[in-house]
């Protein structure tokens, strides 16, 4: 060791060695190989990419001012767009928790139990919100009906999900010493398991909501209800003013329901 | 857990109420009440907001079960494929691109959004960006550029580049506010100008979040890029769109089919390589 220090050369220094270096090149490499075959394959018109600044510029000029006789209009939709976050969360619960329970593996009656309630979870939370809108405005017809449904049903996968992995960390010996006392399953679900999960369960079901605030926004677009009709209509007009009273008023709801749910998470953590 | 107060317990020690009640979050027993009272009537009052009668639900699970026997079994004609393949190429390439550029931009504002870097104006002002991008559905941003810069996937990429960054810079920022400030502070004390902080302190700090970050977003992105084509803004949701008002459901679902087997796998890869990465 000693000694060596003088022929180290500072030239041979390097912070990896080979093969994590070729690693590191190759992946850059690829990644600039795909964002330029990327880029071709969107055919974008150069003149259209050019002219974009220019274009989003004058369309934000457009719509200064806000247009603040507009407000009293969206009250309605905008109230509506929370009521379909609060209801499609609470439904999404509801079908929630029995997936939750077959989708932990210490409280999942069989294999096939459990399987299928991370189906039922991996299935919900792959398709968007908007999707779910587009099936269900044709099932129940355009409104707010429909909006709830989808909400509730892509809100599954991730509650059960969240509240699946709860469930798995719970103490164990709890539920032992009341299934001890000679309980039945209700009741060593009611006394053990769930007091274990409930501040869990608050967190998820506030922070759940919150999301579909942001989601119920949308809905409108494709015809279920909420501020997204408001939208769509301003938009087709060209009301520009209206627009962006629109998006701040979603902006508004966005950020309450973000502190609303950020103190109730506080709250139970 | 967090319950604390048992409020069957008397303070003065000698008189038990005998009456064993479990521990309790709330303040007293009319807190709790009145706490779920209101969950309840809210409720309620969103029932009658929307207008939510049982029968329009009955009828709507009447007309759900024959639009599934319409779907099924999924169907397309060989230029119906030739439409999922291309809507699936053009989500995918607006994906790729709008991670990149999307990142490009996050890094700077992650900088500026970060309390222990960024001057307190600075700061505000990142902090301010990373809210606005992040309260804002990538659809309602999509249905904005598609009027600024008509139809197809530019709007989409500016789109998912306005949601990319929020997310990426509040969770880079996050992660910068958490790193260690010895590894800056012996950087500044050789006398590196802040550019050098930055390059020799903090980014060799937070690159393996970097790396993980973007793979987990381009998986989002890649979600995303499903679906901004329902207001015209590129890629495979013009297709769904177009299949669902042309009542042409068996393809409808078809192309729904893609797009979870396009979702999966983005997530697989994703995990795959934050697994790598972290």
């Amino acid at each position: 060791m000693g000694g060596g220090l003088s022929e180290i050369n500072s030239e041979d220094w390097h912070l990896h060695n080979r093969r994590t270096r070729i690693l590191r090149f190759a992946a850059l490499l690829i990644t600039a190989v795909l964002l330029l075959v990327s880029w071709q394959a969107l055919g974008v018109r150069y003149d259209y990419a050019i002219s974009a600044p220019v274009y989003l510029s004058d369309l934000l000029g457009r719509m200064f001012p806000p247009n603040a006789g507009y407000t009293g209009e969206i009250l309605g939709p905008l109230l509506e767009t929370v009521h379909i976050a609060i209801l499609g969360t609470i439904l999404a619960i509801l079908m929630a928790l029995p997936v939750a329970f077959i989708s932990a593996h210490n409280t999942t009656p069989n294999k096939i139990t459990y399987v299928l309630g991370k189906f039922i979870i991996s299935f919900s939370r792959s398709v968007n919100v908007i999707i779910w809108a587009l099936f269900f405005v044709i099932v129940f017809g355009p409104g707010a009906l429909a909006g709830v449904v989808s909400v509730a049903v892509r809100s599954i996968g991730f509650t059960a999900k969240l509240l699946s992995e709860a469930i798995e960390e719970i103490d164990f010996g709890q539920v032992e010493a009341i299934d001890a006392t000679g309980a039945g399953p209700f009741l060593i679900l009611i006394y053990s398991i769930v007091p274990q999960v409930k501040p869990a369960f608050v967190s998820i079901a506030t922070y759940r909501w919150d999301i579909n605030v942001r989601a119920a926004s949308v809905l409108g677009l494709v015809g279920a209800g909420g501020i997204g009709v408001e939208l769509q209509t301003s938009v087709n007009s060209y009301a520009w003013g209206s627009v962006l009273t629109i998006m701040l008023a979603i902006l508004g709801v966005v950020i309450i329901s973000e502190l609303v749910s950020a103190y109730f998470r506080k709250k139970v953590s | 857990m967090t319950n604390s107060e048992n409020n069957s317990v008397q303070p003065d020690g000698g008189t038990y109420s005998g009456v064993w009640s479990p521990p309790s979050i709330y303040y007293n027993k009319y807190t709790k009440w009145v706490i779920y009272s209101l969950i309840i009537l809210f409720s309620i009052w969103s029932i009658l907001d929307l207008q939510i009668s049982l029968d329009r639900f009955i009828t709507g699970l009447g007309a759900g079960s024959q639009l599934l026997s319409e779907m099924l079994p999924p169907a397309a004609t060989s230029r119906q494929v030739d439409l999922i393949i291309s809507g699936v190429i053009e989500s995918f390439a607006m994906a790729n691109v709008s991670t990149v550029v999307g990142i490009l931009i996050s890094i700077p504002v992650a900088f500026m959004a970060s309390e222990n870097l960024a001057p307190k104006p600075i700061y505000s002002f990142g902090r301010g960006v990373i809210s606005i991008s992040r309260a804002f559905h990538e659809l309602v941003i999509a249905i904005i550029a598609v009027v600024a810069l008509g139809f197809g996937p530019l709007a989409g990429v500016v789109a998912l580049v306005f949601n990319t960054v929020g997310f990426y810079a509040k969770l880079l920022a996050e992660e910068i506010e958490d790193m260690d400030e010895g590894q800056v502070e012996a950087v500044r004390a050789a006398g590196a100008s802040p550019t050098q902080v930055l390059i020799y302190g903090v980014i060799p700090q937070v690159i393996p979040r970097i790396v993980g970050l973007s793979v987990y977003r381009w998986d989002i992105n890649i979600r995303k890029s499903t679906i901004v084509g329902i207001v015209g803004a590129g890629g495979i949701g013009i297709t769904l769109l177009n299949a669902f008002n042309r009542y042409d459901y068996d393809f409808g679902i078809t192309i729904l089919l893609v797009i979870v087997a396009i979702v999966m796998i983005g997530e697989s890869v994703s995990a795959f390589v934050r697994g790598r990465v972290s």
